[in-house]
């Protein structure tokens, strides 16, 4: 296919070839000189005190090479920091040992290390370390874990409370009070439960320390080098400028390396202590144990309206799970990216929130695809249905009548955000009319087939993406910036390297960011390498995650490119003997207005730019540029899901049978990339909504340890998506885009649920908590008050009672 | 997932895989396809001291008419019991069970005669092995003998092999499908492992409009898989309408010991088991012709 213009072009994805032909180079493909492994030792008991740790016999055992515990790099390792102090909240944040010293606090809490000469005599030999455990009592929900008597974590927080955080905007008690006089108040508890990441390649780390120079080398799974190097430098002590982090191929991330583990600090030790490059590959049972979580909200949620469907005030109160210490993100995730985004993309004018971080003896949660945005989501996505139910009107309609309008943006929230674009009705529009709204109703109304009823589902959403302006990232607590660096360096023949401090883990950026640079430049997107991922390579950055990539990054790109021409027009006007302002630049090359025959290519004076014979005054040689991208607000994408589900009313059974998403990302640079994003993002999301749940019993043990319990979502388990767009470019972003990557698990949770509840209408079913696994669904049909006949009417008009 | 160190042996004979066992006796682990035993010497929850793997003895892997039966070697992969068109014209039953188990890659490796010794009981074969009477043929030291499938299975994980036994065969009857015999299997699949939270396995023969034979075999429920008795002896000399069938699928629990897990409770097992003997059936029924 001839590609007219490259941004906006259904490219492939040039990482494609070498992923799935098995040549992609992942950190446990690295073999070093020397190189020796590590295994972690830990604790089976989700909260103990450690007695004594006996590693005479794993010191012993053929091949191991050295043993330390917690004691042994008590002093020699600073405690793992949390690199996002929320203001206003009270946050108590106790130490976390990079492995425990005197006490575990949850199961997978590392207590020692093995490093021996192969990865199976270090796995052997950890057997073979002895740990007496005294064990204290364990607490798993954060309900329970704030209560007095309840086992306490840490001494530097009472009751386990974390922080808490509020967030008023306008009157939320005088919009209740006005709805209990004449209005409608719904009232919900809401369980937004435990999820695992299950990035496919599991955490793995290569540690090299040259004590000849006392340089640092690490090769491992993050999402976000630079970050690392600046956590490795204040948790090692060796001094930023002699680290070096590496991302080489990464295999997924959610969310879930982002963080700074601690055991990524215990290999740079190791690798220090016993001079010898050292390798970590967690396994998958580790994988669930030992790295972050998502989720865990228990929310009381109320909302008010008027008869007429006009939403007036939300209050509520989350107890966010934190699991046993901060993780690197932890704080922000419940309250920033969660509390913010509550009243979604309604004209909310009233709300009331709080929001209690909880420490309980459970695997660390932080963030996880969409981090507190999809809570939030699904939270006024649930209760707008309700409403619906309740005031007998169509679910579509009460969203329509409640969205912010096109002309009132930029709109700002009651939670003090100012979102930048939007046109939701369009986008609404659109879904309905591709999922046949009305003649689905209809068929609704005819009643159920076989038992099995149908339903249909609805999510408008609105998110925060493109994180985010630096002020604001100050102004909420994170300690670091937001903005985003990019080299665009053109090489003596023409070709060029973009070098961008994002780094990208599947997104497909090394596609979308080659095409801007082609786009900005004229240069074919082959001769274009797009670099990442590098500290020794890129100067800074701030990584990848919160759909900032493209919005963020690719901006930089594009800003650097820019530079790159402006820098050429000066030399090509020199070449043309022209000026400057008389030059129009076109398809890569540089031409004089009035007379195209006088004319250079991009490459040509690429070519001159190196040489340096004959440059303009004042022009220095070399033609690269490099941009630093700070954006002035945030981008909020938008768009409207629309699921269908049958559900069978004998065995509870959900089957998905059709899914529209229609998004709104702003300009779209590559479709191809925008659709993989958003199915990646859909399968998580209704995965959530029917199938994954981690669930611990009251010991904090973990019930779903392996993949063999956990429902990770599998292809048979969805229809063929259908996915479109309408676009709403960000009017402050350089590009015009908003991002996409986390829009597909933001909105699709809500949308089944309602879906799978609007079948359940019939049965007077207004509420099951995630996962709707075929037991609740049948449980609470069992449960329904509504007798079978009045059950098999369907789809009209009446009220919940509920 | 690195197992405990182990001794590895791939002996070429059904025989040399005997004389293993009898030597190293309990410490010993016999490997086929692997789809059981690695997973849990993976996570170090089996650490056999020893292991036989059986994966390279030739001739094991046959599938093979023989009159009224088929003989079907203990190494063929579930893929090809899936595939082989003598089990899809002569005993359907087994394929279509076949079919559904694990996913592809499991199918690919896993065999019949691994799944059967291994016998969990929410596997998907042990329900239409024992709806179809199957043998199961055990080589050991001293010859060969025939297990009928209701005696093979003991309990949880353990069947009436001896320590030092091989399965070598399993023979299914040719019941054939249309012209009076339909049958069927069913399962509510786990969404994570794949295994069957319930597996309903029907063989029926209908003559004149009723039901002349029924057997059912259930997996995935209780602690071992069994045959529904009380809903056979319901559906026999009946016609197979849908509310015979509904009442005698009522009875696909009665008195087994149904287990709950994190999934399923037994009350919502119990159900399942009603729901989908009852599917089974009207799906066997249809197929009768």
């Amino acid at each position: 296919m001839a590609v007219s213009k490259i941004f906006g072009a259904s490219i492939r994805r040039r990482e494609d070839p070498r992923l799935i032909t098995g040549q992609a180079t992942y950190t446990d493909d690295l073999r070093l000189p020397g190189m020796v492994h590590a295994c972690i030792v830990r604790s089976p008991h989700a909260h103990a005190r450690i007695v004594e740790i006996d590693v005479e016999a794993a010191r012993r055992h053929p091949g191991v090479v050295a043993v330390f515990t917690g004691r042994d790099i008590a002093g020699k390792l600073n405690p793992i920091p949390t690199a996002w102090l929320i203001p206003n909240s009270d946050l108590k944040t106790p130490p976390h040992p990079a492995l425990a010293v005197d006490r575990v606090r949850y199961a997978g809490d590392g207590v020692a290390v093995v490093v021996a000469e192969d990865p199976y005599s270090a796995r052997d030999a950890a057997a073979l370390v002895r740990v007496e455990y005294a064990p204290l009592p364990a607490v798993v929900n954060q309900e329970q874990a704030v209560q007095s008597g309840a086992p306490q974590l840490h001494a530097e927080a009472p009751n386990n409370v974390a922080f808490t955080w509020k967030l008023a905007g306008g009157d939320a008690n005088a919009a209740f009070a006005e709805a209990e006089r004449g209005g409608v108040v719904v009232r919900q508890r809401f369980l937004n439960q435990r999820l695992i990441p299950n990035a496919i390649e599991p955490r793995s780390v290569v540690a090299r320390y040259t004590s000849g120079s006392g340089d640092l080398t690490v090769w491992y799974t993050t999402q976000n080098p630079h970050i690392a190097r600046f956590l490795m430098s204040v948790v090692t002590g060796i001094p930023e400028h002699k680290i070096r982090i590496v991302a080489p191929e990464v295999g997924g991330g959610f969310g879930s390396k982002i963080p700074f583990y601690a055991d990524e600090a215990v290999v740079a030790f190791c690798a220090r202590a016993t001079g010898r490059p050292v390798k970590w590959t967690e396994e998958r049972r580790e994988n669930y144990q030992a790295t972050i979580h998502g989720r865990d909200h228990i929310t009381d949620l109320e909302i008010a309206a008027r008869g007429d469907g006009t939403i007036t005030g939300l209050r509520g109160k989350t107890w966010a799970n934190l699991g046993a210490y901060l993780s690197t993100a932890a704080p922000g995730v419940p309250t920033i990216l969660h509390g913010l985004m509550l009243t979604g993309c309604y004209t909310i004018p009233n709300i009331a929130y709080e929001v209690v971080g909880v420490f309980t003896s459970t695997t660390p949660v932080d963030a996880y695809r969409g981090a507190g945005r999809p809570e939030a989501t699904f939270l006024i996505e649930r209760m707008v249905d309700r409403i619906a139910g309740r005031l007998g009107m169509d679910p579509a309609e009460v969203r329509r009548k409640n969205f912010i309008r096109a002309e009132q943006f930029p709109y700002t929230t009651a939670e003090g955000l100012s979102y930048d674009s939007g046109n939701y009705a369009p986008a609404l529009d659109k879904a309905l009319d591709l999922i046949e709204y009305s003649r689905l109703r209809e068929v609704q109304r005819q009643g159920p087939k076989d038992n099995r009823y149908l339903g249909i589902g609805l999510s408008t959403y609105v998110e925060i993406c493109g994180l985010g302006p630096s002020a604001v990232a100050g102004a909420v607590g994170f300690q670091g910036g937001l903005w985003e660096s990019a080299t665009v360096r053109l090489h003596p023949t023409g070709k060029a390297t973009a070098f961008t401090g994002a780094s990208p883990h599947g997104q497909g950026e090394e596609t979308t960011f080659a095409q801007l640079v082609s786009d900005e430049l004229g240069l074919p997107i082959d001769d274009i390498e797009v670099v990442h991922g590098d500290t020794g390579a890129i100067s800074m950055g701030w990584g990848t995650y919160g759909s900032r990539t493209t919005v963020v990054g690719g901006a930089a790109i594009a800003l650097a490119s820019r530079r790159v021409r402006d820098k050429a027009a000066k030399i090509a006007a020199h070449m043309l003997e022209a000026a400057e302002g008389d030059l129009a630049f076109e398809q890569g090359r540089f031409s004089v207005r009035g007379s195209p025959a006088r004319s250079k290519t991009i490459q040509e004076v690429t070519l001159q730019a190196y040489l340096a014979w004959n440059l303009p005054a004042g022009v220095e040689p070399s033609l690269e540029a490099s941009a630093y991208y700070d954006p002035s607000n945030f981008t909020f994408p938008f768009g409207t899901h629309a699921a269908v589900v049958k559900v069978d009313a004998d065995t509870g059974q959900v089957e998905l049978r059709r899914y529209v998403a229609v998004d709104d990302c702003g300009r779209v640079i590559n479709p191809l990339i925008v659709d993989g994003q958003v199915h990646g993002g859909l399968v998580q999301g209704i995965a959530q909504a029917l199938h994954e749940a981690a669930a611990y019993d009251a010991n904090g043990q973990l019930l779903t340890g392996s993949m063999a319990d956990y429902a990770v979502p599998r292809a048979r388990m969805f229809p063929r998506f259908v996915t479109a767009r309408t676009e709403t470019p960000s009017p402050h972003n350089p590009i015009g885009v908003k991002g996409v990557g986390e829009t597909g698990t933001i909105a699709s949770t809500p949308a089944v649920v309602n879906a799978v509840l609007d079948a359940l209408r019939p049965f007077g079913v207004t509420h099951i908590d995630m996962p709707l696994t075929p037991e609740r669904i049948w449980t609470a049909i069992q449960k329904s008050a509504a007798p079978p006949a009045e059950a098999r009417r369907q789809g009209a008009q009446q009220k919940d009672r509920r | 997932m690195i197992p405990a160190p182990f001794e590895y042996h791939a002996p070429s004979s059904v025989k040399e895989a005997i004389g293993l066992l009898e030597r190293h006796g309990e410490d010993a682990k016999l490997l086929a396809g692997g789809h059981s035993l690695l997973p849990i010497m993976k996570f170090r929850l089996a650490q056999p001291k020893v292991v036989v793997d059986i994966g390279r003895i030739a001739g094991l892997d046959k599938i093979e008419a023989r009159g009224s039966a088929i003989a079907i070697g203990a190494l063929t992969t579930h893929d090809a019991v899936e595939q082989s068109d003598v089990l899809q014209a002569q005993c359907p039953l087994l394929p279509e069970t076949a079919s559904v188990i694990g996913d592809m890659q499991v199918r690919n490796r896993g065999t019949i005669g691994g799944s059967l010794a291994h016998a969990d009981p929410a596997a998907d074969y042990p329900g239409a092995i024992l709806a179809l009477d199957a043998e199961i043929v055990a080589t050991g030291a001293k010859g060969t003998r025939t297990i009928p499938a209701r005696d093979f299975f003991v309990e949880m994980l353990t069947t009436a092999l001896t320590p030092a036994e091989i399965i070598t065969e399993i023979r299914v009857p040719a019941t054939g499908t249309g012209k009076g015999t339909g049958t069927a299997y069913l399962k509510h699949a786990h969404p994570a492992s794949g295994y069957a939270v319930v597996g309903v396995a029907v063989v029926l023969q209908v003559a004149g409009g009723k039901c002349q034979k029924a057997a059912i075999g259930i997996n995935g429920v209780a602690g071992k898989a069994y045959r529904a008795s009380a809903v056979e002896k319901a559906l026999v000399g009946k016609a197979l309408d849908e509310k015979t069938v509904a009442d005698a699928a009522s009875h696909a629990a009665d008195g087994a010991d149904v287990q709950s897990d994190l999934y399923a409770s037994s009350e919502f097992r119990a159900h399942l088991a009603c729901v989908y003997t009852k599917r089974a059936i009207l799906k066997a029924a249809s197929r009768a012709g």
